[in-house]
């Protein structure tokens, strides 16, 4: 049991690593690293919902490449983001960048605790005032006629 | 009373959030039917210059594809490979343009083995004027490429004008790559 448990363990963690192959790991640990985080950012254009870096689809195996190529030839971390960026608009970014038109996705759900915590600070305000009102004779004088006899009996 | 009016107008809100909902889901719905896919990536690279290229060529195929055969004339780049089903669906398209030597038609054999690539234009025809191997992406990305087929119309001065992703229809090509071709040569 203990046996099956560990191997499904096992094949959970494989599927966790990333794509990136022996074949295109940078000998420079530091430099690898670079390019694990960069990549980590970047958005695998085919299947769209992966990054480059956990993406088995060929187009990102070879910006994976690109990526290391350029870390390799003295590109900053902006500089190569921005070489995919230059390529692939702002779309190719995971996390999406704050301009005018992003303004809606990253302030949108301030905006919406906000108001509704506007909303629930005048709810709690508003007077209980015609909440507590006694019955006018009249109304207990209709309710009485309203209510069948027995009612008061018991 | 305040209170009242207030109560009217909040009993109205879902209704209006539901309201403007329903707008923003219909418009995305027929932009859609109307031929705007939202899973398309838009290309930053119109009005720019097309990238550095030097491409090999296809064993026994003449010259490869370099930048400056782009700066020539109003020129076609088709991205495709033999495994890509949709080229096949547009490579009669490209023959016919070849026939009528409509515009120099140039192409990137994209992540291809160059024998696959010969032994399919030797089947299904050769419309190209050049090719050029890519056979690391490295061109398509730096076409800001995500599948294949995918065209870009360049300029005379080498700048890219339009670029057509999928198969070109004969709509497609009719309706808006051939009039800004001819657009692009006045």
């Amino acid at each position: 049991m203990i046996k099956v448990s560990l191997l499904t363990l096992s094949l959970f963690v494989a599927t966790l690593a990333q794509a990136v192959e022996p074949g295109e790991v940078l000998e420079d640990p530091a430099l690898e690293a670079r390019a694990r985080v960069i990549s980590q950012d970047l958005r695998c254009v085919v299947c769209q919902n992966e990054t480059i870096d956990e993406s088995n689809a060929t187009l990102a195996q070879d910006m994976r490449r690109l990526v290391r190529q350029r870390i390799n030839a003295g590109d900053t971390n902006e500089q190569v983001v921005a070489y995919m960026v230059d390529r692939y608009g702002d779309f190719v970014l995971l996390r999406p960048r704050v301009t005018p038109q992003t303004w809606l996705l990253w302030f949108g759900p301030i905006l919406i605790l906000v108001l509704g915590g506007v909303v629930v600070v005048r709810v709690m305000k508003r007077p209980a005032s015609n909440v507590g009102e006694a019955l006018s004779q009249e109304e207990l004088d209709r309710l009485d006629s309203l209510l069948p006899e027995d009612n008061e009996t018991s | 009373m305040a209170a009242v009016n207030q109560k009217r107008w909040t009993f109205l809100l879902p209704i209006l959030i539901v309201a403007l909902l329903v707008g923003v889901f219909a418009k995305r719905l027929i932009d859609v039917k109307g031929g705007q896919d939202p899973s398309l990536v838009p290309t930053v690279l119109l009005d720019t210059p097309v990238p550095a290229l030097d491409l090999p060529p296809l064993p026994s195929r003449g010259e490869g594809l370099r930048t400056a055969d782009l700066k020539k004339d109003v020129s076609l780049v088709n991205i495709w490979g033999s495994w890509c089903v949709a080229c096949l669906a547009e490579h009669p398209l490209l023959m016919n343009v070849a026939a009528e030597n409509a515009v120099p038609l140039h192409g990137i054999a994209w992540r291809d083995d160059p024998s696959a690539s010969l032994r399919w234009l030797a089947r299904n025809g050769d419309p190209y004027d050049l090719i050029g191997q890519d056979p690391v992406s490295e061109a398509a990305i730096a076409f800001g490429v995500t599948g294949a087929p995918e065209t870009f119309l360049v300029d005379g001065d080498g700048v890219i004008r339009y670029k057509h992703t999928g198969p070109i229809s004969r709509e497609a090509w009719d309706k808006t790559i051939a009039p800004l071709i001819e657009q692009l040569r006045q």
